[in-house]
């Protein structure tokens, strides 16, 4: 099994090790989600975060050395049945998947088991958020029209054009590609965004949705592209896969699990 | 049924001791169970187990945390509700476990203390708590959302989850209070007719 391991590293050139880079954090960073008990201000600690999403040949590499994660092995109540549906087989990613594309149709589980099996883990929402708010030059950028215009370009794009390869371009002042324009990514905590404020709201989930909803507010409603992805992590499932949808994973700045 | 009950209680003393499921005790379980996710939990008395080994009868979950003042009473209510809506003989087929949001101040004195004082039954009960991250991995296999806030509180929903005998997700409740929901109760008399065919 090692010895597959090495070959695939050998084989697929998308399959290099993780690479990350650390991001220095911040006391207090103004995230777009304001809730009533932080107003706002998140400190976010010294992390590692890799470049790249995750590649079809990183995650191949994976499943090679992890059985209980490739397709059709995968239990459903872990990865629903679109799991890495797009790959050639169980072990092989096919002609429509290549090897330095981002990984899509991985399931949270997937994505977090992935990170574990790296010594690592999924990035925070507020981490993620962080180190998006990024461009070339500016640790937070997210004021400029400019970076707005660009990031809600991509969304007007189709979604049926093969996905770009994974680094391309120029990286942001971190060091780190591709957190807008490419693929949406899995964060730890995408279940927690939307959660109410009040939880003795209980009557029906559906208000209680709502509720969540209302417990935020937001004095950035200039910002669709951050708000669309909290929208849509918030709509999903753990087990839930889409073709738009992969991860990158972070780790402590030491290089620990944090 | 009862030799089943039998083995499915000779694997769990045979996976204590190995310390964990077995690779071909995990593919035993159906895909879609809750039970895949091999978690190893520790109950009020301090006992650890394996999350896989509540497989055989209906289990009725919950998450709370002790130190929450007012919905997490409630859950218990909630499932005390269900306990007590049901006769003697269904009571006695169906399990309750509720496992902490909070295990960094959780501990097991902590669950021992709601434990004696709101008088659970040990024959039925089971409060526990896993790690960090069991926690959000169980709270995703549920259907639970939760956040903790800046204050060491917690935001969360609050669902009771209806587990068949085999780990698999039957329905879910959201009403919270001492009268079950009628159609919640349906499906736990449904689940516990099914497994004591």
């Amino acid at each position: 099994m090692r010895l597959a391991a090495l070959l695939m590293t050998v084989l697929l050139p998308g399959a290099a090790a993780d690479d990350f880079v650390r991001l220095p954090g911040q006391a207090a960073f103004t995230s777009i989600l304001k809730y009533t008990d932080s107003d706002g201000k998140v400190p976010i600690a010294p992390f590692e975060l890799m470049t790249t999403p995750v590649t079809n040949a990183q995650f191949l590499a994976f499943v090679v050395t992890h059985p209980e994660w490739r397709r059709g092995t995968a239990p459903s109540v872990f990865a629903e049945a679109r799991y890495l549906s797009h790959w050639g087989g169980p072990l092989s990613l096919g002609a429509a998947a290549e090897a330095a594309q981002p990984v899509t149709h991985v399931s949270w589980f997937a994505a977090r088991a992935y990170c574990e099996a790296n010594n690592a883990r999924l990035p925070t929402w507020s981490e993620w958020e962080y180190a998006a708010a990024a461009d070339a030059t500016r640790a937070d950028a997210r004021k400029d029209p400019a970076w707005r215009d660009r990031i809600l370009g991509w969304y007007a794009k189709p979604a049926n054009v093969p996905l770009a390869r994974v680094g391309q371009g120029s990286p942001d002042l971190h060091g780190v590609h591709d957190l807008h324009g490419l693929v949406w990514e899995w964060v730890d905590d995408y279940a927690a965004m939307l959660v109410s404020a009040d939880n003795r709201n209980q009557a029906d989930p559906d208000v209680l949705t709502f509720c969540g909803a209302g417990a935020l507010a937001t004095d950035d409603r200039e910002n669709y592209a951050v708000l669309m992805r909290i929208a849509m992590l918030s709509a999903l499932e753990a087990h839930n896969t889409t073709g738009s949808l992969g991860f990158r994973c972070a780790r402590g700045a030491r290089g620990d699990v944090q | 049924m009862k030799r089943r009950t039998l083995f499915l209680t000779f694997a769990a003393l045979a996976s204590a001791c190995t310390g964990t499921l077995s690779a071909a005790d995990l593919r035993a379980i159906p895909g879609d169970s809750v039970y895949r996710f091999d978690a190893t939990l520790s109950d009020q008395s301090g006992t650890e187990f394996h999350l896989g080994e509540r497989r055989g009868r209906p289990l009725l979950v919950a998450m709370f945390y002790t130190s929450c003042r007012y919905v997490c009473p409630l859950i218990i209510d909630s499932v005390k509700g269900v306990e007590h809506a049901l006769s003697e003989t269904e009571r006695a087929h169906l399990g309750f476990l509720l496992i902490s949001l909070d295990p960094a101040r959780d501990d097991t004195a902590a669950l021992k203390s709601v434990f004696d004082k709101r008088k659970l039954d040990a024959a039925r009960w089971t409060l526990a708590r896993t790690s960090e991250s069991n926690v959000r991995t169980l709270a995703a296999l549920l259907g639970v959302r939760y956040r903790a806030l800046a204050d060491g509180e917690f935001n969360h929903t609050s669902a009771l989850v209806l587990l068949d005998g085999e780990g698999r997700r039957i329905d879910s409740s959201e009403a919270l209070g001492a009268t079950p929901d009628p159609k919640f109760l349906a499906s736990v008399r449904n689940a516990l007719e099914i497994s004591t065919k």
